[in-house]
């Protein structure tokens, strides 16, 4: 009766530590289902994942027009849904700032930044910022690629884009290349994770 | 005899989750004060380069060298703020660490502010941004894009987003990703006294 007691009593703690650690990292790790949603794009029309056809999966990029670092890596984001779109990966973009907290993240500034980079994937507003919680996203920019499954869209990949902000050129991995590249091989994406500055975002 | 079996294992298990459940919420570390003696007479490591303008100058790290600095072992406790100009957030509670530095200078408190500007802004943004300011912490410039690799070194909890700060000293180390108010700063800084 006792260990029935004390087993009781570990269980409940348990169960409450698990409960605690559930409560402070807040969004998606690897494995779990992402959300859809339905989002406004630049050209005012609503996208959702489940209508881009083909797609074998997701580069979901939160970014911003007014973050440096989401600056330095327009190109590089615009370089990643060329080489993948076709191969089933398009990027998909969202702001997740307020424009009431930042301006230059407004839907007309989106709007403009996407024409003048001639942005080839939809640039979506966070409306109500809604979205980037769930994800987790707490910085732009910040990747997520999530592979399509029976299950749901399954998140593979979360964090940095490659290990250099500051110079494309002096890139020695590129992490979302290399987890997209093993999906579409049909592989174990080998680096899951990773870890990058980036502005935060403003809600 | 199973009951027993099933009733340790629990144990260990909520043991380990008590574990990591603390590292998670609170990231703070006890450290003992080994080295203290050693460690001092290290002098600081040399930058990689220091850059000037207009009479103000800062100095230039990679995270190997930087990492000296957010681990002194003396009677110091070091408020480290991980920033940029470009950085609204970080701009905006800037003042009230050097308030802090400035008010606690006599009780060992001191202030690093790491700026994590891209390097074409050192000289167009951050230099003219330290006279324009007047500030008076000492300002560090972390040049190492390969964050990845150093991120985690200083707290393995932060998720990358600025502003950050990291609060040390020889027996106590605490990380907070988050804006601070002068209040919430100063109470914070007081528990490490």
């Amino acid at each position: 009766m006792k260990t029935v007691k004390i087993f009781g009593a570990v269980v409940l703690v348990a169960f409450l530590t698990a409960f605690g650690v559930k409560n402070t990292s807040t969004g998606y790790k690897v494995g779990d289902i992402a959300t859809d949603f339905s989002l406004k794009n630049v050209d005012n029309k609503k996208v959702s994942l489940k209508d881009i056809k083909d797609a074998k999966g997701y580069i979901v990029v939160f970014t911003c027009n007014h973050c440096p670092y989401a600056v330095a890596y327009e190109d590089r984001i615009i370089a990643l849904d060329k080489k993948y779109k076709k191969l089933g990966y398009p990027v998909v973009a969202i702001n997740p700032n307020n424009p009431e907290k930042q301006k230059d993240d407004s839907f007309a500034k989106m709007q403009e930044r996407a024409k003048e980079k001639k942005f080839s994937f939809p640039y979506l507003l966070d409306e109500g910022q809604k979205i980037y919680p769930q994800y987790g996203a707490t910085k732009t920019p910040h990747v997520y690629v999530l592979q399509k499954t029976a299950k749901g869209n399954v998140v593979k990949y979360i964090g940095a884009i490659d290990d250099n902000y500051e110079d494309a050129a002096a890139v020695k991995t590129k992490y979302v290349e290399n987890a997209v590249d093993a999906l579409v091989k049909g592989k174990e994406v080998s680096v899951k994770e990773t870890k990058a500055i980036g502005c935060s975002i403003k809600a | 005899m199973n009951r027993i079996k099933i009733g340790i294992g629990a144990m260990l298990i909520s043991g380990f989750l008590l574990a990591s459940c603390g590292k998670k919420t609170e990231s703070e570390t006890e450290k003992t004060a080994d080295n203290v003696t050693e460690a001092q007479k290290t002098p600081p490591p040399a930058p990689l380069k220091v850059y000037t303008k207009d009479g103000v100058s800062v100095k230039a790290y990679d995270f190997d060298k930087l990492e000296y600095f957010l681990t002194q072992k003396n009677d110091t406790t070091y408020v480290v703020n991980f920033w940029a100009t470009w950085c609204v957030p970080c701009v905006e509670e800037l003042p009230h660490f050097e308030a802090i530095n400035e008010k606690y200078k006599k009780d060992k408190v001191k202030v690093m502010l790491v700026s994590l500007d891209m390097f074409k802004m050192v000289e167009s943004k951050l230099l003219p941004f330290i006279k324009e300011k007047q500030l008076k912490s000492d300002v560090v410039y972390l040049r190492d894009p390969d964050q990845n690799t150093w991120l985690p070194k200083v707290d393995s909890t932060w998720s990358g987003a600025l502003p950050a700060t990291l609060i040390y000293n020889k027996d106590k180390r605490k990380f907070y990703e988050q804006s601070f108010t002068y209040d919430e700063l100063e109470k914070e800084v007081s528990n490490f006294k």
